[in-house]
C-alpha cells in the first residue's frame, strides 16, 4: 500500500474551470452582481456573496425522457395502508410523486457564491479613473527602500546573523576546524595513558597531535570576517499610491432621510471604486450648514443639524483640512459632495471663485451629486429645476474636466452615474460637461 | 472465526500516518486472509476538504481537461457544502490500477478505517472483478489516457481558440449518453496506440494533400445508391451518436473529431459505474460492515468507536418511506446492502420460504462464494431480478404504483403479498435498467451524397417522450456539428407512430 499526504499539495485546482464558467456566465452574472446592489446594504457592498443568475445560457442540456407524460410504473417502500388496485390522488406539480427530478429540478436560479475579487471585478468591470488622474498617479514618485539580497559591507545595524552564522558554520565544516568533543577525546586519552605507565613515544605522538589540533582550533577562527552579511537595501520608485476622498454633504434641514440615503450610497461606491484602485485609501467627512465641521462616519450619516446653509464653509474646512494632513504632492485628492443644491445667494460666487481657482488645481477629481426628491422630477422640464448651486457649478464644469457634476433622484440612479462619471473611454475623447 | 483478543488499532478520534498504516493491516488481513477479497494494489491519498471540491466538481477523477462545466459544478457544490446543507462524502475512490482512494483529513480515526474497508477493499473488489468492469473499462490505462486527452485538449485550445473548442465539447458532453457501445466490442487501448494513431492521421492528412485537386472541376453529382446499401455501408442504424459523428461527420476537423472521441471513451470508460451503482454501493458497504464488525469482534476496535461507526453506517443504509419528508427515491446503499445482508442470512438461516425461492444456495453455508459470484457477474438490473427476496419486499413493505396517462387516478398494482413479490420485483429492476430509463436513440439515415441531412429515431415507450427544451437545444448543437440539417423523430415503439420531430440547421 502506498500512502500519499496530498494536503500540502497547491490548492485551487477548479480555479480554472471556476474562471471558465464565470466567464461565460458573464453577463448574467454582472447583471446579477448589480441587481444585488439593491438588497445589499452599504457596508457589504464590497464583500463575497451569493448571487443568482438564471440557468438558461448555462444550462448542459441532454437527450433524456421528459419528467412527465406517458405511462409509468414505479415502487416504492414503505407502504402503510395501501392494497392492490387502489387508486391515489394524482400528486401535484406533474408526473409521480418525487420522480427522477434529482439534481436539475425545478429551479430556474443557479446560485453560487463569489469571492470578493470576483465580485468586485464583475462589479466595477467597465470603470476606470478618469485619465487626468492616471498621469498624475504615474508621474508621482517617491523612492522607498526595499530588501534586496545581501551584501559583504553594511553598517552593524543590518547585520544579518542567521546568514553570517550559516557562513560561519559551512566555512568551519569545509576547513575541518577541529570540534571541542576531538579535543577532549584526545586529551582523556592522554591522561589515560599517562595513569597506564605507557611508551613515552606513543604519549609523546597524542600530545603533538592535541598540539597540531588546538592551533589549528586558533588558525581557523569561530567567525569570520568573510561571514559577514549585511541586509541590502535598494531604493524603489514608488508610485503615490495613496488616496484621501473627502464627503461633504450639506446636513441643513432641507435634506431628507432619501436624500442623505442616496448621498451615503454613492458615496459608499465611490470608495469602493478608489480601494481598488489605491492601495491605500482615506476617508474624510466634513457636512456643513452655515457652519462647517469635519466628523466621523456615524454623525456624518445620522446626526440633524439645523440652520442656514452656507457651501463655501465645508470647502473652506475641507483646504484645511487638505493643509492640515494631506499635502497634494503625497496624496490623490478625490472630492465628493452631495447636496440637494440649496445654497445662500450671496454665498455662490465665493464658492465657485474658491473652488475654480483653489480647490480643482488641489484634486483628481470632483463629483458634484445633486439629489432630488424621489418623486418631481418626471413632471417638469429639467430647466425648471434648477437650483442656485448647480447654476453657479455649470459655469465651472464647462471648463474643467475633472469637475463632474449629475442629478440623482432615484437609487436605482446611483449606479448608472457612477458609471456614467468613471467609464472606460475608448476612442471617445473625455465627453464631460 | 474469533481470533484471540487483541489490543485496539486505537483510542479516541486523532490518526495520525502510523495509525493508518495499522488500520491497513488489521483490514487487508481480514479482507484479503479471511474473507478472499480480490483487489487492485492499493495507493491511499489523504486530502483536505477543498481538495474533495476539486475531486468532486471533474467527475472524481484526479486529472481532467478544462470545462466551464467543471466550474459551474465546483460553484454550486461549494455553496452547498458552505452553508452546510451537504456534507462532503468520507471517501472517493478511483476504478484505476493502483486503485486511488482519497480520505479526508478530517474524519476521525474510526472512520478512517471505516473508508479504507469500504473504498480501498469494497469498491476496490467491485471494480476488479465484475464483468462490465472488465469489459468495458481499462483500469492499467485509464490515468495515462486521461493526461493525454488534458494534454490534447489543451493544445487544441492554443491552436484553435478555446471558443472552438469548448463549442465541440458541450456538444460531445450533451450526446455523452449516447456515445456509449453498449454491446462489447472494446479493445484495451494504450496512450502510445493511440499516440501513434493520431500521429498517422496527420502524416496521412499531409501525404495526400495536394493542392491541384481543388482546381479540378466538379462534374454532376455522382449516381444516387439504394437506400438500403447505403445505410449498410455506413453501418447503419447506429445507437453510438458521438461514435458515428466522429467517423462520418463531413464537415469536421480532425482536431473536432479526436475531441469527441475522448469524450466518447471516458463516457464508456463510466458507463459500468451507471449500470451497477447499487451493486457497486452495496459491494462496498457490505464489505466495510462485515469488516468492522469482524475487528470489533476481536477487540481491535473499541466500544466508543465501534458505536461511532454503528451511527455513520446506519445513516448511510437508512431508506425513508416514500411518505417521509427525507425521501427522495431509492437510495443505492439500502437497497445494495440490504440485499447483500440478506443473501448471506438466507445462507446461513433460511427459513422455508427462502428454501423455496433460491434453492441453489439457501442453507449452503458459502455466504462468500454467493456473494463474489454476484459480485462477479450481475448488473444492478439483473442482481435485483434476481436476489430481491420476499423477506425484504415484506420488510421495505414495496408496492408498485401505476400511473396511466388516461387515468385520473394512480393505480396499486401490486403490493408485499403473495401476488405481488414478482411483479414487485420485475418493476424494481426494470427501474435500474438504463436501457429502458434512457430513451431508445439512434442515427437511422443519411444520404451523405444528398442533402446529407442526419436523421435520428427515438423509439418512444411507455408514451414518454423526450424533455422538449433540452431535446431542442441538443439537436441545435449536433446540428452545428454536423453542418448540415438534423432531424430527429420519435416514434412510437408500437405503431410507429409519429409523435413529434425537432428539426435543426447548422448555425454560424
Amino acid at each position: 500500500m502506498h500512502m500519499i499526504d496530498r494536503r500540502l499539495n497547491p490548492g485551487g485546482r477548479s480555479l480554472v474551470n471556476r474562471q471558465r464558467f464565470l466567464r461565460r456566465a458573464r453577463g448574467a452574472v454582472q447583471q446579477a452582481v448589480r441587481a444585488s446592489l439593491k438588497d445589499r446594504s452599504i457596508k457589504d457592498i464590497g464583500k463575497e456573496g451569493q448571487v443568482a443568475i438564471p440557468t438558461g445560457g448555462i444550462g448542459e442540456p441532454t437527450l433524456h425522457r421528459a419528467a412527465s407524460g406517458g405511462n409509468r410504473e414505479r415502487v416504492f417502500p414503505g407502504n402503510r395502508d395501501f392494497l392492490e388496485g387502489d387508486r391515489v390522488k394524482r400528486p401535484e406539480g406533474g408526473g409521480a410523486a418525487g420522480s427522477e427530478a434529482g439534481e436539475g429540478d425545478g429551479e430556474d436560479q443557479f446560485h453560487f457564491v463569489l469571492s470578493r475579487e470576483e465580485f468586485l471585478e464583475l462589479f466595477l468591470d467597465d470603470l476606470e479613473l478618469p485619465d487626468l488622474a492616471k498621469r498624475r498617479l504615474v508621474g508621482e514618485e517617491s523612492d522607498e527602500l526595499r530588501r534586496a539580497g545581501y551584501t559583504t559591507m553594511g553598517s552593524p545595524a543590518n547585520l544579518s546573523m542567521s546568514r553570517t552564522m550559516q557562513r560561519a558554520l559551512s566555512r568551519r565544516l569545509a576547513l575541518r576546524r577541529p570540534k571541542r568533543a576531538e579535543l577532549e577525546v584526545l586529551e582523556t586519552k592522554i591522561a589515560l595513558a599517562e595513569e597506564g605507565e605507557e611508551q613515552s613515544d606513543r604519549i609523546g605522538a597524542l600530545r603533538a597531535e592535541l598540539e597540531r589540533l588546538r592551533r589549528r582550533r586558533a588558525l581557523i577562527s569561530w567567525i569570520d570576517p568573510v561571514d559577514l552579511r549585511y541586509r541590502r537595501f535598494a531604493p524603489v520608485p514608488r508610485p503615490t499610491a495613496q488616496a484621501v476622498m473627502f464627503c461633504l454633504m450639506d446636513v441643513s434641514g432641507s435634506m431628507s432621510e432619501h436624500m442623505k440615503d442616496l448621498a451615503k450610497r454613492f458615496f459608499a461606491l465611490l470608495h469602493l471604486f478608489l480601494t481598488r484602485c489605491y492601495r491605500h485609501v482615506e476617508l474624510v467627512f466634513i457636512h456643513h450648514t452655515d457652519h462647517a465641521a469635519e466628523v466621523d462616519e456615524n454623525t456624518f450619516f445620522h446626526s440633524q443639524v439645523t440652520g442656514g446653509t452656507l457651501v463655501s464653509t465645508a470647502l473652506d474646512e475641507l483646504l484645511k483640512v487638505i493643509a492640515a494632513r494631506y499635502r497634494p504632492e503625497d496624496w490623490n485628492v478625490y472630492v465628493a459632495q452631495a447636496s440637494d443644491g440649496d445654497n445662500l445667494a450671496r454665498d455662490n460666487s465665493r464658492s465657485v471663485q474658491l473652488l475654480h481657482e483653489v480647490i480643482l488645481p488641489l484634486c483628481q477629481y470632483y463629483a458634484y451629486i445633486e439629489v432630488g426628491a424621489e418623486e418631481p422630477s418626471m413632471a417638469g422640464s429639467p430647466e425648471a429645476e434648477v437650483t442656485s448651486l448647480w447654476a453657479a457649478f455649470e459655469s465651472i464644469a464647462a471648463g474643467s474636466p475633472h469637475f463632474a457634476m449629475r442629478k440623482v433622484h432615484h437609487r436605482r440612479e446611483i449606479y448608472p452615474v457612477l458609471h456614467e462619471l468613471f467609464r472606460k473611454r475608448g476612442a471617445l475623447a473625455p465627453a464631460e460637461g | 472465526m474469533v481470533s484471540a483478543v487483541s489490543a485496539p488499532l486505537f483510542t479516541g478520534s486523532e490518526w495520525d500516518f502510523p495509525i493508518i498504516q495499522r488500520i491497513y493491516e488489521a483490514v487487508e488481513r481480514i479482507a484479503v486472509g479471511e474473507l478472499g477479497l480480490d483487489v487492485y494494489p492499493n495507493q491511499i491519498e489523504v486530502i483536505n476538504a477543498e481538495q474533495m471540491l476539486d475531486a468532486y466538481s471533474s467527475t472524481g477523477m484526479p486529472l481532467f481537461y478544462r470545462h466551464w462545466s467543471f466550474g459551474k459544478h465546483f460553484v454550486s457544490n461549494e455553496l452547498l457544502y458552505r452553508k452546510g446543507l451537504r456534507g462532503l462524502a468520507y471517501e472517493l475512490v478511483i476504478n484505476s490500477n493502483p486503485c486511488i482512494s482519497y480520505i479526508m483529513q478530517e474524519n476521525s480515526a474510526t472512520m478512517q478505517a471505516l473508508v479504507i474497508a469500504h473504498a480501498a477493499f469494497g469498491h476496490n473488489h467491485f471494480f476488479r472483478n465484475n464483468y462490465a468492469f472488465r469489459q468495458w473499462t481499462d483500469a492499467e490505462g485509464i490515468l495515462a489516457y486521461l493526461g493525454f486527452a488534458r494534454a490534447y485538449v489543451a493544445a487544441c485550445e492554443e491552436r484553435h481558440g478555446q471558443e472552438a473548442v469548448e463549442r465541440v465539447l458541450d456538444c460531445a458532453h450533451a450526446l455523452m449518453n449516447q456515445g456509449v457501445h453498449r454491446h462489447p466490442r472494446v479493445r484495451p487501448r494504450d496512450l502510445a496506440a493511440e499516440a501513434a494513431r493520431e500521429a498517422e492521421r496527420q502524416a496521412w492528412h499531409e501525404h495526400i494533400f495536394d493542392d491541384l485537386w481543388r482546381t479540378i472541376p466538379t462534374g454532376p453529382a455522382a449516381s444516387t445508391v439504394p437506400a438500403n446499401e447505403r445505410r449498410h455501408a455506413l453501418r447503419l442504424p447506429q445507437e453510438n451518436v458521438l461514435y458515428f459523428l466522429e467517423k462520418t461527420g463531413p464537415r469536421l476537423e480532425p482536431w473536432q473529431r479526436e475531441i469527441l472521441r475522448i469524450v466518447r471513451l471516458i463516457a464508456q470508460y463510466f458507463y459500468p459505474q451507471r449500470q451497477t451503482k447499487v451493486m457497486n454501493e452495496g459491494c462496498a458497504t457490505w464489505c466495510h460492515y462485515e469488516i468492522m464488525s469482524r475487528l470489533h469482534r476481536r477487540g481491535q476496535l473499541t466500544e466508543g468507536s465501534f458505536l461511532e461507526f454503528l451511527q455513520s453506517h446506519t445513516n448511510v443504509i437508512l431508506q425513508p418511506g416514500f411518505d417521509e419528508p427525507n425521501f427522495s427515491g431509492f437510495n443505492p446503499y439500502a437497497l445494495g446492502f440490504g440485499i447483500m445482508h440478506d443473501m448471506a442470512r438466507i445462507c446461513t438461516a433460511p427459513t422455508p420460504e427462502d428454501r423455496e425461492w433460491y434453492p441453489d444456495f439457501a442453507g449452503k453455508g458459502d455466504v462468500m462464494g454467493v456473494l463474489k459470484d454476484a459480485w462477479a457477474n450481475y448488473r444492478d438490473e439483473s442482481f435485483i431480478a434476481q436476489f430481491l427476496s420476499p423477506h425484504l419486499i415484506r420488510h421495505w413493505r414495496l408496492f408498485q404504483v401505476l400511473d396511466n396517462q388516461a387515468e385520473p387516478d394512480l393505480r396499486v398494482d401490486a403490493i408485499h403479498d403473495e401476488r405481488g413479490y414478482r411483479r414487485i420485483r420485475r418493476a424494481l429492476a426494470r427501474e435500474y435498467d438504463i436501457g429502458r430509463q434512457e430513451p431508445e436513440i439512434q442515427i437511422v439515415d443519411v444520404d451523405l451524397a444528398g442533402d446529407r441531412a442526419l436523421i435520428l429515431e427515438h423509439v418512444v415507450s411507455s408514451g414518454v417522450l423526450l424533455d422538449p427544451d433540452d431535446a431542442r437545444q441538443v439537436i441545435q448543437s449536433l446540428a452545428n456539428l454536423w453542418g448540415y440539417e438534423v432531424r430527429l423523430h420519435e416514434r412510437d415503439v408500437g405503431d410507429r407512430r409519429e409523435h413529434k420531430v425537432h428539426t435543426a440547421s447548422p448555425r454560424g
